[in-house]
């Protein structure tokens, strides 16, 4: 377990020894803060719902961005051989890497918290139980897709190609319940469940169902154990 | 000991090691000798676990590297062909985090961190971005990650490889040195490097060791023929055809003519010394000698008169 603590500080590190961290807490903050602002004062309610559905469209685009280099560039750089080589268990380097993400994700999240802050000083009547509940709920999200963005950069040394790829697998997870319409009617309950605006917006509205907890533990474990899998596969090619 | 066993390996369609047996002994430097793409890098590969082998076996003290990969993994340190390096991270923070997932905490670290700063020259650079530093600095520092937490066991995959001769020089000590008390294995494609530094070479080519031995051992057991190249005056056509005819085991060709001079080139099996009668088959036909050499085999020699000819005299 110690090694995952070790990956993860080496990670965490390395996003702020490059510009990458900076560039992406301050960009994910001015994006949100624009769009979650634009229509605030049009609508004119203290609610903090807007921001919930703004962020995970902003995540499509930044999420891939800070993962598509996690595994990649290991390959692309070589240094795979040397932690390869190393006593460290893929699964602990995986999970390493995975966590450094997630933290930069939260940090980011944490930015936005001004918007909350905002609200609660000039609102009234404001669901403190829901917009907690709605956080929650975009931690999951991130968790979900950065578990996504780390899958994608396991399948390919190129990082480019890697944030093209987890762009796709978001999206179709993105787009899923826009697309019900479209779909026999027998199929839309799954694709439903399936789709991540489903169950975010459920949280949003203050509720927290275990089917949604079930949804984003099940879909963060699928994509990480196939990452491992992915990472494992090495050693037979 | 390591204890290599019919190690074969396949990439896709490639068959990059035919068929890889031979022990490493505790305190040996061994030198893998090969060209390039013989097969060096990955049976280095299979041995730190990178990657796994199609078939056979590789033991680290009659331990299987498949089965404890783990504990195995400890017991080396390597140095990739590449050497890569993470370019963002300080010279300090890498060989801190290498030393963390080794075990290696605070003072027992610092420890370690003194000695392989010493061994590898790293005072000036400890403090600097490895993207910053030198060729020569990041080889160093590709080795003292790789002895930090003093293995018994270090795989160095050709060390030093873009070095200036200086540097080669210190990392040839450096490497003799550690040699002394560690299973040192280096590979490279360079003779001189290996002949200068190791106990025993292996010499691999297209996937299966074609030697082994120490270098007078190899150099010794290079069948094949030796060769006299001689320069000689007054010569006639009728008494090279006599020494011919006279001895039939020598190959007599005659080489271009310079002036009065012909050059002599005389190939005979190894074993004999047909010096002597040449000699004096000279003296009898008249002839003035003017030169006469011999080609003295070479380590180079075995290197090439196995890997170029298929190396079917192993």
């Amino acid at each position: 377990m110690h090694n995952v603590k070790t990956i993860f500080v080496k990670e965490l590190r390395s996003y702020f020894m490059s510009p990458m961290a900076y560039i992406f807490l301050v960009c994910f903050t001015l994006f949100n803060g624009y769009f979650f602002t634009n229509t605030f004062f049009l609508i004119n309610q203290s609610d903090m719902r807007a921001l919930f559905s703004i962020v995970p469209l902003v995540y499509l685009f930044f999420i891939p961005v800070i993962t598509m280099g996690l595994l990649a560039r290991e390959k692309n750089i070589g240094t795979i051989e040397v932690i390869a080589t190393l006593p460290i268990r893929d699964w602990e380097f995986v999970m390493g890497k995975y966590l450094s993400a997630l933290v930069l994700i939260v940090a980011g999240l944490a930015f936005t918290l001004v918007h909350f802050f905002t609200l609660a000083s000039v609102g009234a009547n404001i669901d403190f139980g829901a917009a907690l509940c709605g956080y929650l709920g975009l931690i999951f999200v991130g968790a979900f897709y950065a578990a996504i963005g780390i899958f994608s950069s396991s399948l390919t040394e190129n990082q480019v190609v890697a944030f093209i790829i987890a762009v796709v697998i978001v999206l179709v997870f993105f787009l899923m319940d826009k697309l019900l319409i479209f779909v026999p009617h027998s199929l839309a309950g799954i694709i439903q469940y399936l789709s991540v605006d489903y169950h975010l917006s459920n949280m949003s509205r203050g509720v927290i169902d275990s089917r949604n907890l079930i949804y984003f533990g099940t879909m963060i474990w699928l994509f990480l154990t196939l990452t491992i899998r992915m990472v494992e596969t090495r050693r037979w090619r | 000991m390591i204890r290599i066993e019919n190690l074969v390996k396949h990439y896709g369609d490639v068959q990059a090691l035919r068929s890889i047996s031979f022990d490493v002994n505790d305190g040996e430097i061994v030198g893998f000798l090969g060209a390039n793409g013989a097969g060096k890098s990955t049976t280095l590969k299979i041995m730190t676990s990178f990657l796994s082998p199609t078939s056979g076996n590789v033991y680290v003290n009659d331990q299987n590297i498949l089965d404890h990969s783990l504990d195995i993994r400890q017991q080396i340190g390597y140095l990739p062909e590449s050497n890569p390096l993470y370019p963002e991270m300080m010279v300090y923070d890498l060989l801190e985090f290498t030393a963390r997932v080794r075990g290696i905490i605070g003072k027992d670290f610092r420890k370690a961190l003194g000695k392989v700063v010493e061994q590898c020259g790293l005072q000036g650079v400890i403090h600097r971005q490895i993207s910053a530093c030198s060729k020569g600095y990041k080889q160093r520092i590709g080795l003292a990650c790789a002895m930090i937490h003093d293995p018994h066991i270090l795989i160095l995959d050709e060390p030093v490889t873009g070095l200036d001769p200086n540097q080669i020089v210190e990392i040839r000590e450096l490497i003799k040195q550690i040699g002394q008390e560690k299973m040192v294995i280096m590979s490279s494609h360079i003779l001189q490097e290996i002949e200068a530094t190791v106990d025993r070479i292996v010499i691999i080519d297209d996937g299966i060791i074609v030697a082994n031995g120490t270098s007078k051992e190899l150099i010794a057991n290079l069948k094949g023929r030796t060769q006299l190249a001689l320069e000689v005056k007054n010569v006639s056509e009728d008494s090279v055809h006599t020494l011919k005819a006279t001895h039939p085991a020598l190959d007599v060709s005659i080489g271009p003519k310079d002036g009065e001079t012909f050059s002599l080139s005389i190939e005979y099996e190894r074993g004999s010394d047909p010096r002597e009668s040449i000699f004096k088959h000279a003296v009898d036909s008249g002839w003035v000698i003017l030169e006469m050499s011999r080609h003295k085999i070479q380590l180079e020699d075995v290197f090439r008169s196995l890997t170029m000819e298929g190396g079917s005299n192993a």
